[in-house]
């Protein structure tokens, strides 16, 4: 799923300065699953604008906002939506753009999108896989290279690896090792001498669906 | 003179390392060149080192090479794509350089512009490969070149980073893909390394261990947290007792270099901003 986290207070209310009554979208999917744009957090931000000063016209949780089809129903049966001078959306990026080419009025992103997440709990998520376009998992012990190596080396680990963690950060693992181990229990470490081509990038700029 | 033909002719062979000032007066960094001179069969120039700016490595491997220098130019996949990879491996050629030591870089994170966006669009592998593309006229993409280039490919390995054994089989597998001879991350623990070079010594690239000359305490805390480089506790406690710190870190530089000499094929020394000591060493 999508990590996002909310951006500061402050940003939102800068961004809605000239603004009085606003209407605010949810998600409830991913948003809903890192509690950043579920129903909970649409009222809170709701009721903390209301403190502000500003008159909240009304919210709705869209089940998906990535989903085109969903946003243009929303705005279809949802007249009270044009009585706001603006959207609040708490969704995506991918939502945000969804949302943008059916509202009428201006909208406003209110979350940063993080990354493509594993979760373990609610709260604590993984970063690994950065949907590149070219996986190469059949090939690195079904670890990412491409995203849990902080240079995105195919080849194997860089000369700042040590003790098994990355240079970048001691918390972290190194993914090379990771995967050097995983061969090692298979066997078959003599895997990492095969040389891997330099990464094709054209399938992340052009792939057009249909 | 090519680096490997300098490693053929000679059993033991010293470089050295500089990094270009922080702006672009050369003079003192030329004065100390000039001191290392009788001691050095080539000098390296550093990228960029520690993700820090710096001027161009080939620009100042130039204007060494003009001063009759062998030179080693360091090139980084940290900040470049594959196009100005092989556009400054061409320009390496124009400009009569005709050593060159691959690193991936240090990471961004670590440097002194943390915000920007790292490129490693081609790891060290894939450079070397790509290296031997255009050494045999042809760019990464198959396109015809004018000529040919010719270079000699270094790379970098780790003999104190642990697992050991994948240091070894990335050794293994750069030298295949064209890696003609490899300098270390610094050596403190030459026991460690001699293990290392044991299994090393007949892949058929020489290895030349570095030295770090370690001036203060102080700068030894602080190089330890560069990644790659340990510097063991007793080594730190002599500096800090010492009444002339730098006088024990050249000391102690000294006994790594005798210890290294029994087997090695050269050294590499760095003593980033005191070259000028170099020669004080038992080269
Ligand atoms: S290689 Fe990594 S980033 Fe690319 S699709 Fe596979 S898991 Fe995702
Ligand atoms: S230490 Fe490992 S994970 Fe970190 S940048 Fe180097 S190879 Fe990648």
């Amino acid at each position: 799923m999508i990590v996002t986290i909310e951006k500061d207070f402050a940003e939102v209310l800068k961004v809605t300065k000239e603004e009085d009554n606003l209407f605010i979208f949810g998600c409830a999917g991913c948003a809903t699953l890192c509690q950043t744009g579920g129903e909970k957090q649409v009222k809170e931000l709701g009721v903390k604008l209301e403190s502000e000063g500003k008159e909240i016209i009304g919210y709705s949780v869209l089940d998906v906002p990535c989903d085109e089809r969903i946003v243009r129903k929303e705005f279809r049966n949802n007249s009270s939506i044009r009585n706001a001078d603006s959207i609040i959306i708490m969704a995506c990026g991918a939502g945000i753009q969804s949302v943008q080419k059916f509202s009428p009025i201006p909208i406003h992103p209110v979350l940063d999108s993080l990354f493509l997440g594993t979760i373990e709990r609610i709260g604590k998520f993984y970063n690994y896989c950065s949907i590149c376009g070219n996986c190469v998992l059949e090939d690195t012990q079904n670890l990412c290279p491409i995203t849990r190596c902080a240079k995105g080396l195919l080849n194997g680990p860089c000369g700042g690896m040590n003790e098994g963690k990355c240079e970048v950060n001691s918390e972290l693992d190194c993914v090379w090792v990771l995967i050097y181990e995983a061969m090692e229990k298979k066997g078959n470490v003599n895997n990492l001498k095969l040389f891997r081509e330099p990464r094709n990038w054209v399938q992340s700029f052009v792939f057009k669906s249909e | 003179m090519k680096f490997c033909d300098i490693l053929k002719r000679k059993e033991f062979v010293v470089t050295c390392e500089f990094c270009p000032p922080k702006g672009t007066d050369l003079t003192e960094m030329l004065q100390k060149t000039e001191l290392v001179r009788p001691y050095v069969d080539a000098i390296n120039v550093t990228d960029n080192q520690r993700a820090r700016l710096y001027p161009s490595s080939l620009a100042v491997s130039r204007i060494l090479k003009e001063r009759g220098f062998e030179v080693i130019c360091h090139l980084t996949c940290r900040d470049r794509n594959r196009l100005s990879l092989q556009s400054d491996l061409l320009g390496v050629h124009i400009l009569g350089i005709e050593n060159i030591l691959f690193l991936s870089g240090d990471h961004p994170l670590l440097g002194d512009h943390p915000e920007s966006k790292p490129v490693y669009d081609l790891d060290v592998s894939q450079l070397l490969r790509t290296a031997s593309h255009l050494k045999e006229g042809k760019t990464l993409s198959g396109k015809k070149l004018q000529n040919k280039i010719s270079l000699c490919t270094g790379a970098v390995v780790n003999p104190e980073a642990e697992p050991q054994e994948l240091q070894i089989l990335m050794m293994e597998k750069k030298i295949v893909l064209g890696a003609e001879f490899f300098q270390t991350q610094p050596v403190f623990d030459v026991d460690k390394y001699r293990k290392f070079y044991d299994r090393v010594k007949g892949f058929g690239a020489r290895v030349l261990p570095s030295v770090l000359v370690i001036k203060s305490a102080k700068f030894a805390k602080n190089m330890s947290k560069v990644p790659g480089i340990k510097i063991p506790e007793k080594y730190i406690k002599r500096l800090e007792r010492a009444q002339n710190p730098l006088k024990e870190g050249l000391k102690i530089a000294d006994e790594i270099i005798l210890a290294l000499k029994e087997f090695s094929g050269g050294i590499h020394i760095m003593a980033p901003g005191i070259e000028e000591n170099i020669p004080q060493l038992k080269i």
